[in-house]
């Protein structure tokens, strides 16, 4: 039972600087297992930075990381542990141009998790059909849409098996009419229980999904709190005028 | 301008082919190896690796290849203990001399091109890997290197019709490529104009189809970026 409470994320004082720029302050955040959070704040307030340093994209300056159980230092070992734990979708996709998208899939599954061939591909069609797209699976990336590609990244994170999933502007970078499509799968893989952590700023989603809210501004967590609570009763001033901007139209 | 002469000269340079190519495609494939080398060198991130191989492009791409050449074949052999070990197998042939003076060269341009290449691979990508826990030599066999070759290949190609040009060079040191071939002829017919206006079309030519058959590559290998059909 304690294993279920005790946090699979957590970051205790955690800084981060850029030479003189402070782009994460203090942060304290602990993140149970199976839960949705949402992170949002103004840009440059460091919601990229503290989700890129959860699996070591960024590497902290102070406090300390620890995902599931290891520690992030400089020992590769831990690195290579946590990584294999977490998934990671990117606001620009970042599928690999020169493979088809059956092969964007099960690329990392053969060289890392050493799966034969045919299991790989069953796994990539899997989660093709998870994200509703396995007939895409010969195609190359430039030939999706954004949406389409979105989705892919996607499924290419889950054929890792990850524990943890983060997700970085996930739809930042789409048309308006294919951000659903790729809400809905997020909707999708919340609904199974996977650990999920988003910078977002899509509020429909944050108060649909999410079991906690964050706003963070300057590189510092300015409050925390349920769905409900965050959107109707914020704390904070600052938190209180983001909303006020953002969910102005 | 004497059309017969031409006509004339041009079988005689022929003849001179097959050694142009044995000098393009023997120091384009040493030269290649090389660069893969020295870019690796460059780009380990250790200093005591990046700064000799920095130094040699720096040196290699700042002299003459004429002088490399003549370097090669009239300095190198003053050395006595050169005399004496396995190189002179290929630096008492005047052959052995040019294509490792145009190897050592095309080495340095070849890795510069390669550079350019690897520095273009977005970010993003190699983050995505690394997310997916792949190693660093994953990332760079299977993604890196290939889309870096994509990126630097119009480039590339434009180096081996700059190496072509420059095996005439090896007529310098009594190869009888086409070019020394033509000098030949010159000396004969006292028609330089004829005989090498005809050699420039025979590079011409040769250059067209390295030309064409570059672009097919390209075309081959690039197919992934095709953009979107609909």
């Amino acid at each position: 039972m304690s294993t279920q409470t005790s946090p699979i994320i957590r970051l205790v004082s955690v800084g981060k600087r850029f030479g003189d720029f402070e782009a994460l302050v203090d942060v304290d955040l602990e993140v149970r297992p199976g839960e949705r959070i949402v992170i949002c704040g103004p840009s440059g307030s460091g919601k990229s930075t503290l989700i890129r340093c959860i699996n070591r994209m960024e590497k902290h300056t102070s406090g300390t990381i620890v995902v599931n159980g290891h520690e992030l230092t400089d020992d590769l070992r831990d690195i290579d542990a946590v990584r294999r734990e977490i998934g990671m979708v990117f606001q620009s996709f970042n599928l690999f141009p020169h493979m088809t998208v059956l092969r964007n899939l099960t690329i990392a599954q053969r060289l890392v998790r050493k799966t034969p061939k045919a299991e790989a591909e069953a796994v990539a069609m899997h989660f093709l059909e998870r994200v509703r797209i396995p007939e895409q699976a010969a195609k190359y990336p430039a030939q999706l849409s954004g949406g389409q590609q979105q989705r892919v990244a996607i499924a290419r994170a889950l054929c890792m098996k990850p524990r943890i999933m983060l997700f970085d502007e996930p739809t930042s970078a789409l048309d308006p009419e294919m951000i659903s499509e790729v809400l809905e799968v997020m909707v999708d893989l919340a609904g199974d229980g996977m650990t999920m952590v988003c910078v977002t700023h899509e509020m429909g989603f944050a108060r649909s999904v999410a079991d906690r809210v964050i706003f963070m501004d300057r590189g510092r967590l300015v409050e925390q709190a349920d769905p409900e609570t965050f959107f109707t009763r914020p704390q904070n001033e600052r938190t209180a005028l983001f909303l006020r901007q953002i969910l102005r139209h | 301008m004497k059309v017969e002469i031409a006509l004339d000269a041009l079988p005689r340079m022929l003849a001179g082919i097959g050694l142009t190519f044995q000098l393009l495609l023997l120091a384009l494939g040493i030269g290649t190896a090389l660069a893969v080398l020295l870019l690796l060198m460059r780009i380990s991130g250790r200093w005591w690796l990046s700064l000799p191989a920095q130094a040699y492009c720096y040196v290699f791409r700042g002299t003459p290849i004429l002088v490399q050449i003549f370097i090669i074949y009239y300095g190198l052999p003053q050395f006595e203990w050169l005399r004496e070990s396995v190189l002179w197998v290929v630096l008492r042939d005047p052959f052995g001399c040019a294509v490792l003076a145009l190897a050592l060269n095309v080495g340095a341009y070849v890795t510069e091109i390669l550079r350019g290449g690897v520095l273009s691979v977005e970010r993003g990508l190699l983050e995505a890997g690394a997310a997916l826990g792949m190693s660093s030599t994953h990332r760079f066999v299977y993604i890196t290197a290939p889309l870096a070759v994509r990126i630097a290949l119009p480039a590339y190609g434009n180096e081996i019709i700059s190496l072509l040009k420059s095996t005439a060079l090896a007529s310098t040191i009594t190869l009888a490529d086409m070019t020394g071939i033509a000098r030949t002829v010159v000396a004969e017919t006292f028609a330089p104009y004829e005989v090498f206006i005809s050699l420039a079309l025979v590079y011409v030519s040769l250059a067209w189809l390295i030309q064409r058959s570059m672009h097919r590559v390209e075309a081959r290998i690039g197919r992934y970026a095709t953009r979107r059909a609909g």
